[in-house]
């Protein structure tokens, strides 16, 4: 057993050097605190489990080798098919190692829930009070991805920025298909569906440039459906954000409709402006003139009066966007599913 | 459809010349050596006479062994078209950096990736399993054959009709472009308006109805006909495997079988099941066929586990150790497997408190399944280990499995499947459970069984080629795609930027090939073997000191199994019986009441390939009629009351005689 042990540490110290060293590997090493933790669970779970992995493969090589058939010198016992011993120990080692990591998945499953918010920056800084997280209202087109930052009042398509060391708020949807948004050296991935809204917390710890893109393949131009992310001083930000100001061009219910066509490897546009009511508008799916939106439609089926304000929910309805606590906004997210 | 009535278009459908892929090189070759391959074989077939020995004494058999056998053929001849898009995938990919766009096309890459998931889980794993419970089943609860004769032929038939119409869409018109469980709503009429999704649908139905059936059949046979004395806790272990299985299929299919006619509704008549419009909602489909997707993925590796627990103990030369707690072990696994689906998707949302309750009963399911590995483990040792090739592919299984094992209860923990989730992490990983465990399990297993199918073993030098290739080939096309998921590289990707990550391509389409040499070696092992079988005849029925009744059997086993049904007095029944100084009985022979072969199947099943391929192009007419002559056939076979004879006891007695010459000699 002694051989047991020194090889159980021996791989042990080299799993852990190879996971954390990879500095390539940007799950290994990413940007975000939230990815972080994300990693470190992933170190944790793996360490824990290979407390049993590592000596089931020494055990069946040792165990291979040792009671081959020419060494007649090992014991031989044809008739022993039980222990009582045995049994408890093989049912019970794996059960202690699925309680431990059953609740590190409750707790950290709670804790790194994507909906909620941030509660710290990073391992030392909780969020300061007062911080508002930055929202950032993600669509999925085909293929490509449109930003719009309601509290900025402008939109991207196929880049997105934010500062440093502030949390961020995705509320996420799609115009088609079933896309995923992800950003590996922010945090885990979200689907990001039509009808219907996802939410996405995260924070950059470190300026650069980080690769954004689909994780749920959605067709033709799913390949390029990419864009780069850049983190970047609350200064450079402001720079930013007054770049697409000056952009000159609006993002409206037109412009939006010709943006929504399937179209591969659009180039980065920035909008100066951007109709408040457009994302609100593009997840209850009534961006298009005489369209019902859904929330409505799914009021007046309830009440008995299907379709009975048909042109009209259009134009009734436009204040919607802004109320983030009214009861009928979430009924079509993700989350009730 | 009837306002502007165009004759054309009835018959026709949406098929024109355009359909056929003449643009495409690469389509266009496949189909010259695949019609020069096929012509080839039916002169051979027609100069060497062999038509009517192929129908009357295969295509319409109903003994189970011969179906069997047939399903394995179709497995591994549907494996080399899966291995061929495996490796043009591995070979793209490993191209297609910066300025160059590799050598696919993305529509036919993305035709590939989906045929190559479809093919490996429908038509080769399935089918192999479902071959090696149909030989296996009757011969190990000693029985003479399924309790639905022609229910199996015609489970078969319908599988490979699924396989056919899947084989058809590489030649006409093209297959999905949605991965392989056609997620809408791109895999809606409106994302999708070509005729791929509708391959799919049919190929997956037409099939589905042989699973589905062969699982009600198998699950009789074990509950109704095992031999007196054969108590549940007396079964083989592969039995009982096989019968957690069955459950599985039957509770499981009729859930795909639903979904993907739901999906064909919105495809065909404008329904709203999983439409962004009109209350559809995508989110039920991708439950729905997950419902369906993990207890398939148990369905696959549960018979493989009953396979190494058959394999491992005679190679140890001791029984299987702790076999309660396998059988328990087993079933556990059977109904967690219905517990977990929800862990395909957690990235959609679900909140914090189902996606932990769907990781924690994931993770769960690795204790039973630790369980088994102990079990495996402690019946070697102390023992005296012969590494036989059967025996290589199980120790190889064991340390593989493990691996794949510790990444999938990584990818069971919520908040690092955000992460890992759609990467090529989640490719290695399946590949590392359905190849280091099924398909190896599928090798040990055909490599342990073969001489009783055939009279001879397999070569063991070949053998062990195909393993070494197989393993190694493994560790290098798949340990590069853990390190890519690592580096935030996702699937089903036909183009990258970043010129870092191509060195890893390279090495996993390196390990590609090395698998590509593992086939290789193993269609080498059959033809070697067969030009050498009168040195690897086995006389015996038992060349491994095998301990189920199986072996009590010649090899092949006459067409009635056993002459007299075998008493089961104990686990193990055949060494039991060989302990107890068994003596074959050589006289008092009755005639044995056996079914009768039947054309209904194959007929029924290639009627059933016309009316998909009639519903996928939309020819109307062609549909209405051939699936009016699919009941109607369906009907007449049922007034064919000539569907059993007895085999004299006179020929029973003189095969039992030769049976009893040739042992005499061993």
């Amino acid at each position: 057993m002694q051989l047991v042990k020194y090889l159980r540490g021996a791989s042990l110290t080299l799993l852990a050097t190879l996971l954390l060293s990879g500095c390539d590997t940007v799950v290994m090493s990413p940007s975000g605190d939230v990815a972080l933790q994300q990693r470190d669970l992933l170190v944790w779970a793996t360490v824990l489990m290979l407390l049993v992995i590592v000596p089931v493969i020494v055990l069946t090589l040792w165990f291979a080798w040792r009671y081959r058939e020419s060494n007649t010198e090992a014991t031989y016992k044809p008739e022993w098919t039980h222990s009582t011993v045995l049994e408890l120990v093989i049912w019970s080692v794996p059960l202690m190692i699925i309680i431990a990591l059953g609740a590190m998945t409750w707790v950290s499953t709670h804790k790194l829930d994507p909906y909620r918010p941030l509660d710290r920056i990073d391992a030392q800084t909780p969020v300061p009070v007062g911080l508002e997280p930055l929202t950032v209202e993600v669509v999925a087109l085909d293929w490509k991805w449109l930003f719009i930052y309601p509290e900025q009042g402008i939109a991207t398509v196929n880049e997105l920025a934010a500062p440093v060391d502030h949390p961020i708020r995705f509320k996420i949807t799609a115009s088609t298909m079933m896309n995923s948004f992800f950003i590996p050296a922010l945090a885990g991935q979200i689907y990001a569906m039509a009808g219907m809204e996802t939410k996405l917390h995260g924070v950059i710890n470190e300026p650069g440039v980080y690769k954004g893109f689909s994780a749920n393949y959605s067709g033709a131009g799913y390949s390029q459906m990419k864009f780069d992310f850049h983190g970047l001083s609350e200064a450079d930000f402001d720079a930013w954000v007054a770049k697409a100001k000056a952009s000159g061009n609006a993002l409206d219910r037109e412009t939006y409709l010709e943006l929504e066509a399937p179209s591969i490897d659009d180039p980065v546009t920035l909008y100066s402006q951007v109709d408040p009511t457009l994302y609100h508008a593009i997840f209850n799916r009534c961006v298009a003139p005489g369209q019902t939106c859904m929330e409505d439609m799914m009021y007046h089926s309830g009440m008995g009066q299907h379709g009975g304000h048909h042109g009209e929910a259009d134009t009734g309805h436009e204040g919607h966007g802004k109320h983030e606590g009214h009861a009928g906004h979430d009924q079509h997210g993700g989350q009730h599913d | 459809m009837f306002e502007n009535l165009d004759l054309t278009k009835l018959i026709f459908g949406r098929l024109t010349w355009d359909a056929i892929p003449f643009h495409d090189p690469i389509i266009l070759g496949t189909f010259a050596v695949v019609a020069v391959g096929g012509i080839a074989l039916l002169a051979a077939l027609t100069r060497y006479k062999l038509w009517g020995y192929l129908w009357n004494e295969w295509f319409t058999t109903i003994d189970h062994k011969k179906i069997g056998i047939m399903y394995i053929i179709l497995g591994l001849v549907m494996l080399l078209r899966g291995f061929a898009d495996a490796i043009m995938m591995r070979l793209h990919q490993a191209m297609a950096f910066g300025d160059s766009t590799g050598y696919l096309p993305p529509h036919h890459y993305d035709q590939i990736f989906t045929a190559h998931g479809v093919i490996m889980i429908f038509f080769v794993a399935m089918p192999l399993v479902t071959g090696i419970m149909n030989y296996l089943i009757p011969l190990q609860i000693g029985t003479r054959d399924v309790a639905f004769p022609f229910l199996n032929n015609f489970s078969f038939w319908m599988t490979t009709g699924g396989a056919v119409l899947m084989m058809v869409s590489l030649f006409i018109g093209e297959f999905a472009k949605t991965g392989w469980l056609a997620y809408p709503p791109l895999s809606g009429i409106l994302q999708s308006p070509g005729v791929g999704v509708d391959y799919y649908i049919w190929a997956l139905q037409i099939a589905g109805v042989g699973t589905l059936l062969s699982g009600v059949n198998l699950l009789v046979t074990i509950v109704k006909m095992r031999a007196p004395g054969m108590s549940l806790m007396k079964m083989p272990v592969f039995t009982w495997t096989s019968l957690c299985t069955n459950v599985l299929i039957v509770a499981a299919f009729p859930v795909l079988t639903a979904v993907l006619a739901m999906l064909s509704m919105d495809r065909y008549l404008d329904t709203a099941f999983f439409t962004n419009d009109l209350g559809g909602n995508a989110m039920m489909y991708v439950n729905l066929i997950w419902i369906w997707g993990h207890p398939e993925v148990y369905i696959l590796i549960l018979p493989v586990f009953g396979i190494f627990s058959e394999i491992v103990a005679p190679y140890s030369r001791k029984p299987l150790f702790g076999y309660t707690s396998m059988v328990y072990a087993t079933v556990v696994i059977t109904v967690l497997s219905y517990l977990v689906w929800l862990h395909h998707f957690f990235t959609m949302g679900s909140g914090a408190s189902v996606n932990s309750f769907f990781g924690i009963t994931t993770m769960i399911i690795s204790i039973p399944t630790g369980a088994k590995i102990f079990n495996w483990l402690f019946t070697m040792f102390r023992g005296r280990i012969k590494f036989d090739v059967p025996m290589l592919w199980t120790v190889g299984f064991m340390v593989t499995f493990v691996i794949g094992g510790m990444t999938g209860v990584l990818l069971a923990v919520p908040p690092v499947d955000f992460v890992l989730h759609n990467s090529l992490f989640l490719i290695a990983h399946f590949h590392n459970v359905i190849i280091g465990g099924v398909l190896f399990g599928l090798f040990a297993g055909i490599t342990y069984w073969f001489p009783k199918a055939t009279g001879y073993k397999l070569d063991e030098f070949w053998g062990k080629m195909s393993f070494w290739f197989w393993l190694i080939g493994f560790y290098f096309a798949f340990m590069p795609l853990y390190v890519l998921g690592l580096m935030g590289v996702t699937r089903r990707v036909s183009h990258f930027e970043d010129q870092s990550l191509q060195i890893w391509f390279q090495i996993a389409a390196l390990g590609a090939f090395l698998i590509a040499i593992g086939i290789a070696a193993f269609i080498i092992q059959l033809v070697v073997s067969f030009l050498r079988r009168e040195s690897l005849q086995d006389e015996t029925g038992d060349p491994w000191d095998g301990r189920t009744l199986e072996w009590s059997t010649s090899s092949p086993p006459p067409p009635y199994n056993f002459a007299f049904t075998p008493q089961v007095h104990d686990l193990d029944a055949w060494w039991q019986m060989k302990q107890h100084g068994f003596q074959r009985p050589e006289s008092g022979f009755i005639p044995i009441h056996m079914p009768k072969g039947t054309w209904a199947g194959i007929v029924l099943s290639g009627i059933s390939v016309v009316v998909g391929f009639a519903l996928i192009w939309h020819m109307w007419l062609l549909a209405g009629v051939s699936f009016v002559a699919l009941i109607g056939t369906a009907i007449y076979h049922t007034f064919d009351y000539d569907r059993d004879y007895y085999i004299p006891a006179e020929e029973v007695e003189r095969i039992e005689a030769e049976r009893t010459r040739k042992l005499a000699n061993v």
